[in-house]
């Protein structure tokens, strides 16, 4: 299944390469990947960089079609793909470079509790959380909402949690868009996807989904580690979810919708999954209007995940969350479309930006930005596999070449009807136990299916974006209690 | 004949199909699916439901998605895992079947979250038909 494409690959520097506008006749512009040759070796064996040449076809894309280093083959978009279009020359919004789980995205939580005071108790705060948690297929939670509650939720985001005491003003503070995006309209929801959404806020899901309980275990910019409130030594907590059945719906609609646009507005890609409209068309309005109502169904999500998650810890410490310091660090979104305000040709302009598996990531002084973060950047969360590590990066000036986008996770290598052959849950299980991870899941499959050997070494992908600037290194995490679906 | 085969995709679940007749392909195409969400040689037919899609497909390969599309968001709402598959009528603009089966708590294997229109394909072959189906999980 190796790609072609790769053949065409011109290398620019060690950790980018080029795929020329002229290897695929119907690129607009080139495709530019962010890897080193060690990861090139995995990224080659399937159709990614074939992926990212598909993109460049999108009618107004701007500079180039990016791949993150932590790139694998998608549907439509690679997994680790960005494109901005602009609006004003044609550009178009396609519901294949946000993905079905819109706004599945990451949020790390800090807290002042030491390893070395807590290390006996991980066994049962990963119970406890297993718990207090709903995970798995379908999975339904105790926070049940009406459909006019529903409504609210797409306007709102994380702040209808938080008006329901489900967390504090300063949990938004600490979110992407403030937990919730502008311009999102309950109407262009179908009722299909508010049915498919309404048993599911404050649920976890299954596949790569999870909450996971971390160590800080390496520093590597003090400075900018200290502003964040982390050293070494200290727990953390990661979780990872999206906007479950209700985007899964929203972005089917729309792909139907957006297929009808190709022939209607003239526009020739390589792959029906890529179906898109010019960003001012009707249609890509309503589209834009419902992927925000699924985005800020998503930020409420986690901000339930995570007001479940400080409730675990308080049963597990018997202390508030407040006393041990559970405060949100970020959250970011890592599959989404938004209208951002970027640099082209030394002119700002407003671009439609994509980011399929690729995590936002502002510079220091970004307007966007709140207060707490205008001197370090933005907080880039980065998860690893369940075996290795988690990290925390932060935003930086040169990743205006890649629209202020960086990598998104660790990124898979082995598919998984190959990683369930290859693994065999019960000693995955007891392996991880034995280097102190402890790790349930609503379903044994899964388990096999995330084994750490099915991903790239997220130290790789994050090594390629330290190096090519596009995102720096804080610190670094290694797990100690998962929770998966 | 086998009905259906489950291929390798990094991230998502390959399926290739084959049938004999196109309803026969919808069928084992649905019953793949299933194979893919739950273990589904336990699970009855207890529980019916009557799929009636109207929509306009442009060809074979987007009915083949609808028709999934449509037993995925009755499985999503309502946990049923169908196992049993009646087509009566299969065009472009009209499909209508008849599907069985039960909830299957402790057999759920995978959450699949969309057909993707991602190398969907349905074409004749010497024995009938093949379809290719990716989806997203």
């Amino acid at each position: 299944m190796a790609s072609e494409i790769f053949e065409h690959l011109k290398k620019i520097d060690e950790n980018r390469w080029r795929i020329p506008k002229d290897t695929k006749p119907g690129m607009q512009v080139d495709g530019v990947v962010y890897a080193d040759e060690k990861l090139l070796k995995d990224i080659r064996q399937d159709k990614a960089l074939e992926q990212v040449a598909n993109v460049a076809f999108l009618p107004g894309i701007v500079n180039a079609s990016f791949a993150m280093p932590d790139i694998h083959w998608g549907y439509g978009f690679p997994i680790g793909g960005v494109a901005a279009t602009d609006p004003e020359n044609g550009g178009v919004v396609s519901p294949g470079g946000v993905g079905f789980d819109i706004n599945c995205g990451v949020r790390l939580v800090k807290t002042n509790l030491e390893y070395e005071e807590i290390k006996d108790k991980i066994r049962e705060l990963t119970l406890n959380l297993f718990h207090a948690v709903p995970s798995g297929v379908g999975s339904k939670g105790e926070i049940k909402v009406s459909v006019k509650e529903e409504r609210e939720i797409m306007v709102k985001g994380s702040r209808w949690a938080v008006s329901e005491g489900y967390g504090v003003a300063e949990d938004l503070e600490a979110t992407e868009e403030r937990g919730a995006i502008s311009g999102a309209d309950p109407d262009a929801v179908s009722e299909r996807a508010y049915e498919r959404g309404k048993a599911q806020s404050g649920t976890l899901g299954s596949g790569n989904h999870f909450i996971e309980v971390q160590v800080i275990d390496k520093i590597y910019d003090g400075e900018v580690a200290d502003a964040f409130g982390l050293s070494e030594g200290l727990i953390a907590v990661m979780i990872h979810s999206g906007s479950r059945g209700f985007g899964y719906q929203v972005c089917d609609d729309y792909l139907k919708t957006m297929g009808r646009c190709l022939l209607k507005y003239g526009i020739n890609v390589p792959d029906r999954q890529l179906a898109a409209a010019p960003v001012n068309s009707p249609e890509a309005q309503a589209y834009l209007a419902a992927m925000r109502a699924a985005a800020n169904y998503a930020w409420n999500n986690r901000q339930c995940l995570m007001h479940l998650t400080r409730k675990a810890f308080e049963r597990t410490f018997k202390k508030s969350w407040q006393t041990m310091g559970m405060d949100l660090l970020y959250d970011v979104a890592h599959n989404i479309a938004k209208l951002e305000k970027h640099k082209v040709n030394g002119k700002e302009k407003t671009l439609c930006v994509h980011r399929k598996g690729a995590t936002r990531a502002f510079p220091p002084g970004h307007p966007e930005l709140p207060v707490q973060y205008q001197k370090t950047g933005q907080p880039v969360i980065i998860p690893g596999d369940m075996g290795r590590n988690s990290y925390l990066l932060v935003g930086t000036e040169k990743a205006a070449e890649t629209f202020y986008s960086t990598c998104h996770g660790a990124g898979r290598v082995k598919s998984r009807t190959a990683a369930t052959k290859a693994f065999d849950s019960n000693k995955l299980v007891n392996d991880l136990e034995a280097q102190g991870i402890y790790v349930m899941a609503s379903s044994r499959a899964t388990i096999a299916e995330e084994a750490p050997l099915a991903y790239k070494d997220v130290n790789d992908v994050v090594r390629v974006v330290h190096e090519a600037g596009i995102s720096r290194r804080v610190c670094r995490m290694r797990p100690l209690g998962v929770i998966k679906g | 004949m086998k009905k259906y085969e489950f291929f390798e995709h990094t991230a998502d679940i390959g399926l290739k199909i084959y049938g004999k007749t196109l309803t026969e392909l919808f069928i084992n195409a649905a019953e793949g699916m299933f194979e893919a969400i739950a273990d589904t040689g336990t699970v009855a037919a207890q529980h019916t439901i009557e799929i009636s899609i109207s929509e306009q497909a442009e060809n074979d390969a987007e009915l083949l998605r609808l028709w999934l599309q449509e037993l995925l968001y009755y499985y999503s709402t309502t946990e049923i895992v169908f196992v049993e598959f009646l087509i009566h009528t299969l065009t472009l603009n009209n499909l209508k079947a008849t599907v069985k089966g039960d909830k299957a708590f402790g057999k759920i294997k995978t959450e699949i979250k969309a057909v993707t229109y991602h190398q969907l394909e349905v074409k004749r072959s010497k024995d009938g038909y093949e379809a290719t189906v990716i989806f997203d999980v």
